[in-house]
């Protein structure tokens, strides 16, 4: 790796995408995980510093047929208050409505939380349950190439993606909940602001007649990635959500995730979290 | 040697040209290059506020901020608030409820209080208490600068 030799604010797509082909460049969106991680140097800047914040492409939240996109620069600020995510993804907007700080959800930028890959991170509880993909975009030859990937397999470590040193994400897709769709998120940590989470826990699907299908967990801050819970979810699909039902689930819940011992809980501590707010996020589900 | 990088921008409504390092933040840049001192550095991660400045019509942190993302933007300083007429009647509120004891975290509160009362005209104690969730006083204990905010927007509904 070199040292940071030049800064570019490209002004369209085009642009960064043929700036990243060298793959030694370092992105900068809102700058709020990237600026104090750079300056305690927990993260070497490349060669290049690429400011995407002036590319029009990546900003706009809008309805493309039957899904929704948020450009990868929408800050945590503009998603929560913007019409279209309010009406129909209010789960993303109660993840939004805990985030850090109202200085910190102006700058920071959802393409930022996602790239981050912090496993903590509060949007990508609520994207994972909702069946986000990631928009990615990259210029292998001479022209512009995008493609997209289910968020559920875009994230591999703390901080590691799949996303190549060459791509960009543009933003992420999120299909349009049908009739019936319930959603829920809960984060715990120790104080209401600031705070990073020490679990979170996000649930939707489809009730009908009280029966849930398409069912969906994720649980934040248990394992090295956010994740989906295979076997949640299967103890939960197609079940009626009654105290029974909710217990069970509750229980396999807390044996799926293997969390670790940090410096804000431990290991034990979470997993009983898991269960008692996995029990009250379905008690509420089954009331929608 | 450092990257250096020249930008150019609107502080305070006035246009600045300088040239800053690359890696440098916002809050350096106001401070150490261009000499504005009203800016304060708390604890530079964003966590207590006191570093607060406003960007194209937001609040945020100028500590979590690269200095070469101003270029081409509108940023206000407390400095720039010193001739604002609705800043004037929120440092008032502050000084007659005396929500100022040490007044390290006030510039941070008032640019954060400043913003909230844009979007929120008359914003009631829980309001106020949310908007201000990123701003640390060491000294207050909150009550008196949140009973300020709320009377600067109340003021404004019976003049
Ligand atoms: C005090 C504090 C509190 C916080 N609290 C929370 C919290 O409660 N919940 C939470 O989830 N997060 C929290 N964060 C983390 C941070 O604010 C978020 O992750 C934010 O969404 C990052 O967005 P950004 O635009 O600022 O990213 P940046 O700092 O600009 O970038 C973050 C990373 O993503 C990469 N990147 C950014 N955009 C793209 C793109 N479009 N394509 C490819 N790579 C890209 C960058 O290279 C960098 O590695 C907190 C941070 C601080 C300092
Ligand atoms: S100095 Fe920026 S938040 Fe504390
Ligand atoms: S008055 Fe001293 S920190 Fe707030």
């Amino acid at each position: 790796m070199t040292e940071l030799k030049h800064y570019f604010a490209p002004t369209s797509l085009d642009q960064a995408v043929e700036c990243l082909k060298d793959g030694d460049v370092t992105i900068l969106a809102g700058g709020t995980d990237l600026t104090p991680q750079s300056q305690a140097g927990r993260v070497k800047i490349k060669h290049t510093l690429m400011n995407i914040r002036h590319i029009p492409q990546l900003t706009g939240i809008t309805l493309e047929g039957r899904e929704i996109h948020i450009g990868a620069l929408a800050t945590i600020t503009e998603i929560m208050e913007h019409p279209l995510v309010r009406q129909h993804l209010p789960v993303l907007v109660e993840a939004c409505d805990h985030f850090a700080s109202d200085q910190i959800r102006n700058a920071g930028t959802i393409g930022g939380n996602i790239c981050n890959a912090s496993p903590a991170g509060d949007t990508l509880i609520p994207l994972l349950v909702l069946d986000a993909s990631v928009e990615l975009a990259s210029m292998p030859e001479a022209k512009l190439y995008r493609h997209t990937m289910p968020l559920s397999t875009f994230f591999v470590g703390p901080g590691k993606t799949r996303k190549s040193l060459c791509e960009l994400v543009t933003g992420v897709r999120i299909p349009l909940p049908e009739q019936g769709h319930v959603a829920r998120f809960f984060k715990l940590g120790t104080r209401p602001a600031l705070d990073i989470s020490t679990i979170s826990i996000g649930v939707a699907g489809t009730l009908r007649d009280g029966v849930l299908s398409n069912a969906r967990v994720a649980f934040g801050a248990v394992a090295p990635t956010p994740t989906r819970a295979a076997q949640t979810e299967q103890a939960l699909e197609g079940q009626r959500l009654d105290a029974a039902t909710i217990e069970k689930v509750a229980a396999i819940a807390r044996d799926e995730v293997k969390p670790i011992d940090d410096v804000r809980a431990t290991a034990w501590y979470r997993k009983e979290m898991i269960h008692n707010i996995t029990k009250r996020i379905l008690s509420h589900v089954a009331q929608a | 040697m450092s990257l250096k990088h020249d930008i150019e921008f609107t502080l305070n409504g006035v246009k600045r040209r300088v040239s800053v390092d690359v890696t440098m933040n916002a809050l350096a840049m106001l401070r150490e290059v261009i000499g504005l001192t009203g800016t304060k550095y708390g604890c530079g991660e964003g966590e207590c506020g006191a570093c607060t400045i406003q960007v194209d019509g937001v609040s945020l942190n100028s500590c979590l901020m690269f200095a070469v993302d101003c270029d081409g933007r509108n940023v206000t300083t407390i400095e720039g608030l010193a001739n604002d007429s609705k800043a004037d009647a929120l440092r008032e509120s502050f000084v007659e409820h005396g929500a100022v004891q040490c007044g390290f975290c006030t510039p941070g509160m008032i640019m954060q209080a400043d913003h909230m009362l844009h979007k929120h005209a008359h914003p009631d104690e829980a309001c106020v208490k949310r908007g201000l969730e990123g701003n640390l006083c060491r000294c207050t204990g909150y009550k008196k600068i949140v009973d300020a905010v709320v009377a600067c927007g109340a003021a404004e509904v019976t003049p």
